[in-house]
């Protein structure tokens, strides 16, 4: 499996963000995009994530299923967590894995993986920031999808989930999954690949 | 960071440049035959020299149908293509309709007066028409409240198009309404069937309308893309100052 | 489950547990309907004549109420994104949500239709009639309202906004089920003209509307 990106522009609100940007990411490699802010990394994952259109450009992803676009076969993690506060840890969850395919048993080891195990049945609303983090990732453990889209996945994490980040990471790429990272500072991928964007883009 | 500017407006200012003109000269032409031949037509039996504001309504009303029209065409233009002058195109056009949208009401309402001695009935001509001044309305807040001008035409596209399927099902309600509770006496504001010495003149007046309405939309166009180019050289502005 | 039952569940639980919901929708109901004797008179025939056409009323502004949150809330909080993303057709999603929306608020309102017609000196016929026709219409004002839910989505004040831009949209409901509730109650007109005609305006709302929402946020997109 391949993403391979061609001559990608991106247009906001009026402003072209980057231009003929290219990249090809294989099986079990990760791509770390790096850059000052407003440089287009939440922009380039979105784009990947279909969320939003290039303005030129092509993106194609090889030896995935054809039926699907990139986005389906993607897990993307943004800046927010898509967690609902009145709903329980536990529902939260269930309710992502019902919604993207997965079978509801996974609930439990996959809040076992990130360490909230012990609360299946508080309230989101009570979670700190950390443990919402580790709730949307939770997500992308229950739920098998090839591609992994990552917004500064290490923000409002200790150092502690920043481990268990990095070894869902190594494991996901060991198993022939691709990451896709925007960051600012290191996430402890190892061989991970440098996209730099700048304002000379 | 670079900027986009709007994909070759200045071919077409060159051309509604060349057009305007002639476009102008075509309108006064057609209102100064329409309305030659207005005053000269014969009164109504029945309402006598206020019939004639019909010669003011009826085209109106279609040319708020007809603009409501080009918006559509616009807004198909925008979502399958993307061409930024059908963006141009919707917006410039939906004030020009609201405005001969209104201009129908205020006549409706003074033809009204001298006969039944009210400013306003809720007749079906006039009730829906009142809707689709709201509908403008609407577009036009729709198109002030999102920033991002691409953005906001292609929202706003798919608003008119909704708006279009609904303007047929709202007429044939506004008249099923009305027929509901028609009172006894039979208040149609078009007076009774059209004579053909009046036809004339109003099919003229309705060409005039259209003309009309074909230059201001052009003369709009013209408006909203140097408008559109003043935005960008404030963005340029913006990111000078910020050292890009 | 699957994924569209999942989601209709989570947003009619969402809808029970944040506040707001069905209580505060047909409160809501409750204190239109209560305004109206002030402003013109406590006339008991008066009441009865114009009843219908305030329950619908009523009925239209409450059902608008919650709209606003219907998408903005997953606008906000990152979820749109990944139903953007799923592989559940969008169009599939939206419907759920609003079939749980009119599950939570349109269907409770059909619900106090009695107590508020015992209000307006209704008879049961009346009031019976009111219900049905209610029953048949208020699923259109969510499909409808669906619409500009997904138009205003990513506005930052966009409930009057939607207000505007939905409720002349709405008027053949309103027009065709207050006819309908009168022609049960009165006559002349059959029963089943307005309201065969409603039903129409709904079913075509339930499916023009998750298709035209799913544009709307999709070409929303930046």
């Amino acid at each position: 499996m391949r993403l391979a990106a061609s001559d990608l522009a991106c247009v906001r609100g009026g402003r072209r963000v980057f231009r003929n940007l290219s990249f090809a990411l294989g099986a079990g490699t990760a791509l770390a995009v790096i850059g000052p802010n407003g440089a287009g990394k939440s922009s380039l994952l979105r784009l990947v994530a279909g969320l939003l259109r290039p303005a030129e450009g092509r993106l194609t992803l090889e030896g995935g299923d054809p039926e699907l676009t990139i986005g389906e076969q993607a897990h993307y993690l943004g800046h927010q967590d898509a967690l609902k506060p009145s709903l329980s840890v536990q529902e939260n969850l269930a309710f992502w894995l019902d919604f993207l395919g997965a079978a509801e048993t996974k609930v439990d080891a996959a809040l076992a993986a990130v360490g909230l195990d012990g609360l299946a049945g508080l309230p989101a609303l009570y979670l700190s920031a950390g443990q919402r983090r580790r709730l949307s990732l939770a997500r992308l453990v229950a739920v098998e999808r090839p591609m992994w889209l990552l917004d500064e996945p290490t923000s409002a994490l200790d150092a502690a989930a920043q481990g268990v980040l990095a070894d869902l990471m190594r494991a996901h790429r060991a198993g022939g999954g691709l990451i896709l990272a925007a960051t600012h500072g290191p996430l402890g991928l190892e061989g991970a690949e440098e996209l730099r964007l700048g304002s000379g883009q | 960071m670079a900027l986009i500017d709007l994909a070759n407006p200045s071919r077409f200012l060159a051309l509604a440049d060349r057009v305007l003109p002639w476009l102008a000269a075509a309108t006064l032409f057609a209102f100064a035959l329409g309305l030659g031949q207005a005053y000269v037509a014969p009164d109504d039996y029945q309402q006598g020299a206020t019939v004639k504001i019909m010669f003011i309504h009826v085209p109106s009303a279609w040319l708020g149908m007809f603009a409501w029209g080009i918006m559509s065409l616009a807004a198909v233009g925008t979502l399958v293509w993307r061409h930024p002058l059908a963006d141009v195109a919707a917006k410039a056009a939906a004030p020009v309709g609201a405005a001969f949208t209104l201009m129908c009401l205020v006549t409706g309402s003074l033809w009204g007066r001298p006969m039944w001695g009210t400013y306003w009935v809720w007749d079906a001509r006039l009730t829906s028409v009142l809707v689709l001044f709201l509908m403008y309305l609407g577009v036009i807040a729709l198109w002030r409240t999102i920033d991002d001008p691409a953005r906001a035409a292609r929202v706003v596209a798919v608003l008119t198009l909704v708006g279009a399927i609904n303007v047929p099902i709202i007429k044939f309600s506004v008249e099923w309404w009305n027929t509901l509770h028609q009172s006894a006496s039979v208040l149609r504001l078009d007076g009774s069937t059209i004579h053909p010495a009046i036809l004339g003149p109003l099919v003229v007046m309705i060409v005039a309308f259209t003309l009309l309405f074909l230059s201001l939309h052009l003369a709009a166009m013209r408006n909203e893309i140097t408008r559109r180019r003043l935005r960008t050289m404030l963005m340029m502005r913006a990111d000078a100052a910020a050292g890009h | 489950m699957t994924a569209l039952a999942a989601l209709l569940m989570r947003d009619l639980r969402l809808a029970v547990r944040v506040g707001g919901g069905a209580p505060i929708g047909v409160l809501f109901f409750l204190i239109v309907v209560t305004l109206v004797p002030f402003a013109i008179g406590p006339d008991l025939n008066l009441l009865a004549r114009i009843g219908p056409a305030i329950l619908w009323l009523g009925a239209l502004l409450a059902n608008l109420l919650a709209l606003d949150r219907l998408i903005a809330m997953d606008h906000e909080d990152g979820s749109l994104d990944l139903i953007l993303m799923a592989r559940a057709p969008l169009e599939l999603a939206l419907a759920a949500k609003a079939l749980a929306h009119w599950l939570s608020t349109g269907l409770p309102l059909v619900i106090a239709t009695p107590l508020l017609g015992l209000l307006l000196n209704l008879d049961p016929t009346a009031t019976g009639a009111v219900a049905l026709t209610l029953i048949a219409g208020t699923p259109a004002l969510t499909f409808i309202g669906l619409i500009g839910a997904a138009l205003t989505t990513a506005l930052r004040r966009g409930g009057l906004l939607l207000a505007v831009l939905v409720l002349p949209l709405t008027i053949p409901v309103l027009i065709f089920g207050v006819a309908a509730a009168n022609a049960a109650i009165v006559g002349p007109v059959p029963f089943g003209t307005p309201f065969s005609i409603l039903c129409a305006l709904t079913l075509m709302s339930i499916v023009v509307g998750p298709f035209a929402a799913a544009a709307a946020l999709r070409q929303g997109l930046e």
